[in-house]
């Protein structure tokens, strides 16, 4: 090899190293690192979060206890655990944020839990939805929902409506398995029978022949888990395709699969649908007003989903937690603070559990119905006070 | 038994999709050996064109199709000449890294112009439901893609054992010098049947958004499927691609029905298995790949 | 090389003996390259989790280019190798043993055979052919690691990966220091091994079948054999490299076995240059501070820009930037006039 090519390379790349070693400044900001999907098949999860949590800021103001609230957004592109650990190493170390928040996907969250508590970094997960996410670092506290906290009241409204023959399709991750799990004990606890299982992979899904399968077990009914977004919109399509509903097949899911980003995507044949979740854009209070008239300032077009909940109720515990300590956020502190914290959000009175750190919120069980011209998911009853069970 | 026809059938009109888009491929291959991993880009064209006319310009979904044929075959005649020709000589490595960069310009256009998301059609009424026959639910859509692989398999073949063209495309394939010598412009001949090709591509991407489904990364997804049934059908040969486009299909199809778990590693087994066990393809002229 | 007899050094060899041993001996630059790498440890201490990675990179950028560059082996599933030794070295550290170096050689046995056994299919057949297999057993592995959740964990990654101190006494810290010393220790003594073999006249004999051969046949040279050891030692390193970045990261993910990454990694060793050894590094810093920088302004524009990058390059640049900076070195010589 040769000395001036040698020499000029290392020059090169010197030279671009030091670009990108930008210095930040501390002091009279609290950041809030940000990490979510913002592009690629997911990238509606990050566009829920960051929109809501922004709706929060714009309310409220971007103020909090003397010190200015600043947002730092960084891309983990989809379940990308690796990245997102590497992006929160560098939130951490070069950006200094205070707070580490965001996660629409569960295994972005597992891979990060380590790192915040070796940094001692509150972090708040205001999307992914596996229970044990919460348990896998006492620096994490959750404001979104679980899986296993929305599917049990499912088990029990599916029951109580004389259904008996269930067959289950859940996507083959985290919050899917929780899913299935939770649904089969507390389904044949009451004594119903789950007939088959199947679990869809999560990266190339193609739902044709697993929604054939299950039209040829003729259930009663088919529960259904899968993402928010894309996958709930394949899902559909091969459902209404493959003519389920004409052959008596009832559809009961937990509200991603109908929920109110992608549910007028989803046309008529998503009227009936009975599902269980813990927001509905049409859920009748002063803060849900409130919500989506600051979501509606920002984005005007999109309707906002329990993702978008998610970040602006992240947003205001972090208001909280900044407000009792006057700016200063320790993580050891914060963590105290959020800790039995209650509020009442736009989807109804939600507490952080004092011991688990996870979410107690009401679930409420919905059709999706035509509401003038538009399709909503309308709430008709509630489970008060869900605990995620199993802890 | 009858589901069992029911996922044959499935696997049959998936399987002339494949069809569909893969034959440009082929007979690129086999024409002038040249690797392109971009093929996809040109059914990503004629799917994206058909979603954008239907919603913007509120053509019929039959009235498209041709349209996706068409300007497929015009982007593939402006590739071939900008981008593809300078490399016919060049080594296989500079072929795949042109196509490849193509593919990911591909992508980032598509993302830019639509966003990430699938895309959707709404089939025409005539085409949607099911039809109970013997006893097995067939789609109206996917008979309506079966029919339309027999009619085009069958043009393609008396194109290419009856007319003149025909014969001047397998002269070129199986003995490119000597079809030059003859005086047969090998050139001329090899861009038509490229645009050709390219088209019938853009037609197969355009049938197949509900059933392949659309999005940006159209291309990467079903590389490896196009590569496949060309590579094993034996590239440059029409009857044999169609041969290996439908067992892939069947097989993809089957596999997920009755061993969900497994799903594609099955595929995969059998690309590398079937490319160890036929060196020519399963009716494939010329040397070994 | 060292050891030949006097008595064989006749005048007509002589030039070219010398010329030989020209090249073996450690360039200026060369040391000026590596110290500059320890360098970046006192230099940039807050970004060394993305420095251990662009090194991690490099090194598995330099393992494709033995067999792309010095034996023309075209391959589109390299990631596999990637994989097979970030999973084995992820697995036995989760199932008890936390020493990294036990990892490391794990890793390389792994992937090693992996290599060896792949090695019989990829080297039958064409250009096209080994394309598909190479493509074929990349996607193969991944959709296995894919479906083994209860093994590999699946989407969600492989959880409970716990390295212990190297040697008992270097704990891998929370910013990354002993990790990119340890890295660059790892990449310095496996670039070391690889620089003798490529500049002995083994490495010489893998360039000639490369470019010529049937002359190389005709020489003596064992082509299948030299192109299956080769095959087998860059999927040794390609292992270790994976393994590395399951140790430092603790965590093994389902992208290490991806098309992505064999794609990218295909990418970098083009734009760095082939056979140089160094290309794979230089490739792996450009690329990967590039993507850091433009993806984060938005993901699109990265792909974009790096498609026609792609284009351009193949339609008109031939060697790299490796190339290029030889090109430019070559002017400056003629113009100085220095030998």
């Amino acid at each position: 090899m040769n000395a001036i090519a040698r020499c000029a390379a290392a020059i090169v790349a010197v030279a671009l190293g030091i670009a990108c070693n930008l210095a930040s400044a501390a002091g009279d900001t609290i950041k809030v690192g940000v990490l979510a999907e913002m592009s690629g098949t997911f990238a509606s999860f990050g566009q829920q979060i960051t929109t809501g949590a922004k709706a929060f800021m714009k309310r409220n103001g971007d103020t909090v206890a003397g010190k200015k609230v600043e947002l730092i957004i960084r891309d983990t592109t989809g379940p990308a655990p690796d990245v997102a650990k590497r992006l929160a190493q560098e939130l951490i170390v070069q950006d200094d944020v205070d707070f580490i928040v965001g996660f629409g996907l569960t295994p972005n969250a597992l891979a990060v839990a380590p790192i915040v508590t070796e940094a001692k970094k509150p972090t708040i997960i205001m999307n992914a939805a596996t229970s044990i996410i919460t348990t896998k670092s006492p620096y994490i506290a959750r404001v979104s929902f679980t899986l296993a906290q929305v599917t049990e009241p499912m088990a029990h409204w599916a029951y109580k409506d004389g259904l008996r023959k269930v067959y289950t399709a859940v996507a083959d991750y985290g919050p899917g398995n929780d899913a299935e799990l939770t649904f089969k004990n507390a389904f044949t606890k009451l004594g119903g029978e789950i007939v088959g299982s199947v679990r869809i992979p999560l990266k190339n899904p193609e739902f044709g022949p697993f929604v054939q399968r299950i039209k040829d077990a003729k259930p009663q009914a088919l529960f259904v888990f899968v993402p928010a977004g894309e996958l709930a919109i394949g899902f559909m399509k091969a459902y209404t395709e493959r003519g389920l509903a004409s052959a008596g097949i009832k559809l009961i899911t937990t509200g991603d699969v109908v929920d109110d980003g992608v549910i007028e995507a989803l046309g008529d044949d998503v009227l009936g649908v009975i599902s269980t979740h813990h927001y509905s854009v049409a859920h009748d209070s002063p803060e849900n007003a409130a919500f989506l008239a600051s979501y509606a300032q920002i984005n005007s077009t999109q309707r906002p989903n329990f993702m978008a909940v998610g970040g602006y109720d992240g947003m205001a515990a972090i208001y909280e937690v900044a407000r009792k300590l006057n700016g200063n956020i320790d993580g050891d502190k914060a963590m105290q603070v959020l800790r039995g914290m209650k509020w009442t959000s736009p989807r109804g009175p939600i507490q952080i559990d004092a011991d688990t750190r996870d979410i107690v919120q009401n679930v409420y069980v919905r059709e999706a119905k035509k509401v003038g011209a538009k399709v909503y998911n309308v709430e008709f009853e509630t489970f008060p006070a869900v605990k995620d069970p199993g802890k | 038994m009858l589901s069992l026809l029911g996922v044959l059938f499935d696997g049959l009109a998936y399987g002339a999709l494949l069809f569909l888009i893969s034959v440009g491929l082929s007979v690129t291959l086999g024409l002038m050996g040249f690797i392109n991993l971009s093929h996809g880009v040109f059914a990503m064209l004629g799917g994206y064109l058909l979603v954008t006319l239907m919603q913007y310009a509120g053509l019929s979904f039959v009235a498209c199709l041709p349209l996706a044929f068409v300007a497929s075959a015009l982007l593939s005649l402006a590739l071939e000449r900008a981008l593809y020709r300078p490399l016919y000589r060049s080594s296989h490595l500079k072929q795949v890294l042109l196509t490849v960069g193509i593919i990911f310009v591909a992508i980032a256009c598509a993302t830019y112009f639509w966003g990430p998301g699938q895309q959707r059609v709404a089939l025409p009424d005539a085409l949607r439901g099911q039809i109970s026959a013997a006893g097995v639910d067939l789609s109206w859509y996917r008979l309506f893609l079966v029919a339309a692989g027999a009619i085009i398999t069958l043009a393609l073949v008396f194109g290419l054992e009856r007319t003149r063209f025909g014969a001047r495309v397998r002269a070129s394939v199986d003995a490119h010098r000597t079809a030059e010598a003859m005086g047969i412009h090998v050139d001329r001949v090899f861009q038509i049947t490229f645009a050709i090709g390219s088209g019938l591509a853009g037609l197969g991407g355009a049938l197949g958004v509900n059933v392949l489904g659309l999005d940006p990364y159209f291309a990467l997804k079903y590389l490896a499927y196009f590569l496949l049934v060309v590579v094993v059908g034996g590239p440059g040969s029409i009857m044999g691609t169609l041969l290996a486009a439908l067992l892939l299909g069947i097989a993809d199809t089957t596999a997920k029905y009755y061993v969900p778990e497994v799903g594609p590693f099955v595929i995969y087994l059998a690309m590398v298995v079937l490319l160890l066990a036929f060196p020519h393809g399963l009716l494939g002229r010329g040397k070994a790949l | 090389m060292r050891g030949v007899a006097a008595e064989r050094l006749t005048p007509s060899v002589m030039p070219h003996w010398q010329a030989l041993r020209r090249r073996e001996r450690w360039r200026p630059a060369e040391i000026a390259f590596w110290l500059g790498l320890a360098a970046v440890f006192f230099v940039f201490p807050k970004h060394l989790v993305f420095a251990s990675q662009v090194l991690i990179t490099g090194l598995f950028a330099m393992s494709l280019d033995l067999i792309l560059g010095y034996a023309g082996i075209v391959t589109l599933g390299h990631a596999a190798f990637f994989g097979l030794g970030a999973y084995s070295a992820g697995l036995l550290a989760k199932y008890g043993v936390h020493e990294p170096l036990a990892g490391l050689l794990a890793a390389a046995a792994t992937a090693g055979l992996g290599g060896y056994l792949s090695s019989f299919l990829v080297l039958r057949g064409g250009d096209l052919a080994r394309l598909m297999i190479t493509l074929g057993i990349g996607l193969l592995l991944f959709e296995l690691a894919n479906q083994a959740t209860a093994l590999t964990g699946g989407v969600d990654g492989l959880q409970g990966v716990e390295i212990g101190p190297i040697f008992g006494l270097f704990h891998f810290d929370f910013l990354g220091k002993v990790a990119y010393l340890y890295v660059l220790a790892v990449s310095f003594t496996l670039f070391v091994l690889v620089r003798a073999l490529m500049m002995s006249p083994y490495g010489l004999s893998l360039r000639g079948i490369r470019d010529n051969p049937r002359r190389a046949v005709a020489i003596g040279v064992p082509i299948r054999a030299r192109l299956t050891n080769i095959y087998t030692f860059a999927a040794m390193i390609a292992g270790v490299a994976g393994a590395l970045l399951a140790q430092t990261t603790q965590f093994v993910a389902l992208d290490v076995l991806s098309f992505q990454r064999s794609a990218d990694l295909l990418i970098i060793v083009i734009i760095g240059g082939t056979a140089t050894l160094y290309g794979g590094f230089i490739g792996a810093a450009l690329f990967l501070i590039a993507q850091d920088r433009l993806a984060n302004l938005s993901p699109e524009y990265w792909l974009f820009w790096l498609g026609i990058l792609l284009i351009i390059t193949t339609l008109f640049l031939d060697a790299g930037v490796m190339g290029g900076l030889l090109r430019i070195e070559t002017l400056v010589r003629r113009r100085f006039g220095i030998r």
